[in-house]
């Protein structure tokens, strides 16, 4: 399940050397103190991911559609700029996205909500068969999909899919919008090794310093904020980070 | 079908975690040989807690890689023995764990003794409060052993665990600013506490300033490096915040991986089998005794394993399910509360409250340790006055920064809305600066919440699922709004710019979507007649002697604390039991 075997290759880092890095890191920001969020990263204008499981309609859908629910402004990236799409589009190509984590023998119950997810649907089947269906609903009540709406018309469809008070079948609009939902904010907080927090943009906003893993230093260190920017399991981000 | 027979041992062990590894290291050392066999695959800190591996939320956490699948097993519930049961299809409210170190290879490790009256709770409270204090239906009992006869079994487990704490009384004589409510130790704590993070520091100051007596948890992550009686050792923790759900990339969380597998790996006695799942325990014609189980590998095979001695070693439910399974016992049935296998589910009674601070004060809840923080006990057990009151049970509370991580901890306050740029713009402002404070209360037995097998659905392996029937009831409700009161006051005096309340209502079911805590309990209880137990006090089975069955299981009623340093506590207990007693003499160790 883990994205990145064990095979893969020389991008373990180790411990020593992030322990040395830390070490070096807190020196330094000792010596010369620069706030992490005031460092932008330059957008990267030469993106292009190609989806492996989304068809171009559910794509563009899906796009427009996690583009409102975090979207992009001064405050820190929005989930195009963090890659959720791609993130969500790989997520779809594991065990995960095959739902074979989950439950799924029936039959159906139906039953008080707070039991939970009573659904026989994988991720794949809530996007598969949510998408289109979410596509018509949209074409027949604007004549337009979705993704050529403008933001104040999509985010009342995402508000109207939030209570379920629109009629999607056979996946109930809550449910879809539950599922892009979670697979958004997961793919803009998770370590970019998984597709999304491109460049660990959403980590830099909120300051979570991602997997430096020792804060011995600074447990003590009663309310003063954690200087150093925040690495990547990746290999990358633990090189490159301080 | 079973295809083959293995060679018959003395001991065998379902489940390896922190009892299995305890039963198989005590009986190796008595001179049995043991066999354990753990339905999940072969963990260690390596490769499952190698950094920087380790260190991925998404994988650990949100996709719960080191956890037992619904896929391959889950149960069924429901509110009411009216109602139809639905499975429990995807991973939310509870995590149960699976491979070798089962759950004690990822828990956060608060180590926990108990309180001593908690042992006797319907004794206590009807000395104390009278017999009608306790609710008709509320079916609590004493657990039928002592604090005194469980002490050095705590002693010996913190000294296994390297548990980092501050003891407050030591054999009689106060030694420090510990926990002024618990009972005597024998001894001190192998380590020093953990330092507090600032969350902690803040909430001892402003509990310690409305009257009550913070302490800081014992906790079995390292404060400094260590070597346990069994010659295993651990790292100083360096607080990275990923405690529970994952492994220790640091060797500084006790595990049974870390904190025993070591010693009996070179023990020729012992023998480990992964991934095999038992499908019942078998039993000679008499039913009164164990012959062994039959187990199934990954590749499908049935093998069936004499020995001697059956020890049932598995996650707090699977105990119970097992003997269902296995027709050892009668069943429980709460219209006649006649039976004993089942009865008494459990669970914990939780609530919290969420402090934010403004922009200029960081708390840093990335920095954490599973067990770290700091506590307090007045409205625990009967630390306090229940009698105008009117409810059985209390709840420590506490700030136990584990560690946030953005996909499960992005706190917003409440009201903000779930998406958009408000949202955004709430967990940039707040990530750096919230305190959470938790109770963590009991959850008392009742008549209606039980262990069944389900009717309808069944696992991979053919098996009906375990059937959960649990809800909350007023005493619960009753005694969590009460210190979830307590714990705002608290909140209050730290000063926030705000501050969220969560806690229950009135009539509120049990809500199996979002994560409360994995601390299950009961339905294979432990007491003192085969009437109303299934283990005697030395978790030995009534009717079958040869049948241990230990864990959670056992607990007649929910705890205030964390279950394991007690479920720890009980191993010992019982090992030294079949040690010194039952293998001189195999039989039942008290006459029913």
């Amino acid at each position: 399940m883990s994205v990145r075997s064990r095979k893969d290759g020389p991008l373990v880092c180790g411990r020593r050397a992030m322990l040395q890095g830390t070490a070096l890191g807190l020196v330094a920001a000792a010596l010369l103190y620069f706030p992490s969020e005031g460092v932008s990263e330059a957008a990267d204008s030469e993106y292009a991911y190609r989806p492996v499981f989304f068809p171009d309609n559910d794509w563009h859908t899906l796009n427009s559609f996690v583009d409102r629910l975090i979207p992009a402004d001064a405050e820190g990236p929005g989930a195009l700029e963090a890659h959720v799409p791609e993130f969500i589009d790989r997520q779809m190509n594991t065990p995960y996205g095959h739902g074979s984590e989950w439950y799924l023998r029936p039959p159906m119950m139906k039953t008080s909500a707070a039991l939970g997810y009573q659904f026989l649907f994988t991720p794949r089947d809530i996007y598969q068969q949510g998408l289109p269906a979410l596509h018509s609903a949209i074409m027949q009540r604007y004549g337009k999909p979705f993704h050529q709406l403008d933001a104040g018309e999509r985010d009342r469809i995402i508000g109207e899919m939030e209570k379920g008070s629109i009629t999607l079948s056979p996946i109930p609009s809550k449910l879809l919008f539950g599922q892009i939902l979670k697979n958004c904010k997961e793919g803009y907080f998770a370590d970019p090794i998984h597709g999304g927090n491109y460049e660990m943009g959403a980590w830099k906003m909120i300051g979570f310093p991602g997997a430096r893993a020792d804060f011995t230093d600074w447990v003590d260190r009663y309310g003063a904020r954690y200087p150093l920017p925040p690495v990547s399991v990746g290999g990358h981000g633990v090189q490159g980070g301080v | 079908m079973v295809s083959r027979n293995e060679k018959h041992t003395d001991v065998v062990i379902v489940g390896f975690g922190w009892v299995g590894a305890i039963m198989a290291r005590e009986l190796t050392q008595a001179g049995l040989n043991v066999v354990a066999l753990e339905r999940g695959p072969r963990r260690d800190t390596w490769p499952e807690g190698a950094y920087p591996s380790s260190i991925d939320e998404l994988t650990h956490n949100t996709r719960h890689a080191l956890f037992l699948q619904p896929s391959q097993s889950t149960v069924t519930v429901r509110h009411r023995d009216s109602e139809v049961a639905a499975p429990y299809r995807q991973l939310a409210a509870f995590l149960p764990g699976t491979g070798v170190g089962g759950a004690g290879l990822h828990w956060s490790g608060c180590h926990w003794r108990i309180s001593p009256v908690e042992l006797r709770l319907r004794s206590h409270y009807e000395e104390r409060y009278g017999k009608d204090f306790i609710p008709q239906d509320m079916t609590i009992q004493d657990w039928g052993v002592s604090y005194e006869e469980l002490e050095p079994h705590f002693a010996f487990a913190e000294s296994v665990f390297g548990t980092s704490g501050q003891a407050y009384k030591v054999n009689g004589k106060i030694v420090g600013n510990g926990n002024p409510f618990d009972a005597d130790r024998s001894t001190p704590f192998p380590l020093p506490a953990m330092k507090n993070t600032y969350s902690a520091e803040l909430y001892s100051k402003a509990a310690a300033e409305c009257g009550y007596h913070p302490f800081r948890i014992p906790s079995a992550n390292a404060s400094q490096a260590y070597t346990n009686p069994y010659g295993c050792q651990m790292g100083a923790c360096t607080f990275c915040g990923f405690c529970s759900g994952y492994a220790c990339y640091n060797y500084s969380k006790a595990s049974p991986n870390v904190n025993i597998l070591p010693a009996l790996e070179r023990e020729s006695r012992f023998e480990l089998r992964a991934e095999c799942d038992v499908l019942k325990v078998e039993t000679d014609s008499s039913g009164k005794k164990a012959t062994g189980v039959i187990y199934r590998t990954s590749k499908g095979e049935e093998i069936r394993q004499t020995a001697d001695i059956v020890i049932l070693a598995s996650f707090a439910y699977n105990n119970p399910y097992l003997l269902l399974l296995s027709r050892i016992g009668q069943p429980y049935d709460p219209k006649t509360g006649e039976g004993t296998v089942g009865r008494n589910f459990v669970y914990q009674n939780e609530s919290g409250v969420t402090l934010f601070f403004g922009q200029d004060k960081f708390t840093n809840p990335f920095i954490g340790a599973g067990g770290n923080g700091v506590a307090i006990d007045d409205f625990n057990a009967d630390n306090f006055d229940h009698g105008p009151l009117g409810f059985v049970g209390g709840a420590p509370i506490w700030v136990n920064q584990a560690g946030s991580k953005p996909i499960s901890s992005a706190t917003v306050p409440k009201g903000t809305p779930q998406w958009g740029a408000h949202w955004k713009k709430a967990v940039k402002d707040n990530f750096q600066h919230t305190i959470s404070i938790h109770a963590h209360g009991t959850n008392m037995a009742f008549r209606d919440c039980y262990l069944s097998l389900d009717p309808t659905y069944s696992d991979t392996a053919g098996r009906p699922l375990l059937r959960i029937t649990f809800n909350w009831h007023d005493n619960d409700v009753k005694m969590i709004r009460y210190v979830t009161d307590r714990m705002a006051d608290i909140g209050r005096a730290m000063k926030p710019e705000s501050m969220s309340v969560e806690t229950k209502e009135f009539g509120e079911e049990f809500d199996l979507r979002h994560y409360q805590t994995t601390h299950i309990a009961g339905g294979a209880i432990m007491g003192t007649s085969p009437k109303d137990s299934v283990v005697n006090r030395y978790l030995q089975h009534w009717d079958v002697s040869n049948l241990f069955v230990i864990g959670s299981s056992a607990f007649p009623q929910g705890i205030g604390y964390n279950p394991t340093g007690i479920v720890a506590a009980l191993a010992y207990w019982s090992a030294k039991a079949i040690r010194e007693r039952y293998l001189k003499s195999p039989g039942p160790m008290v006459q029913a």
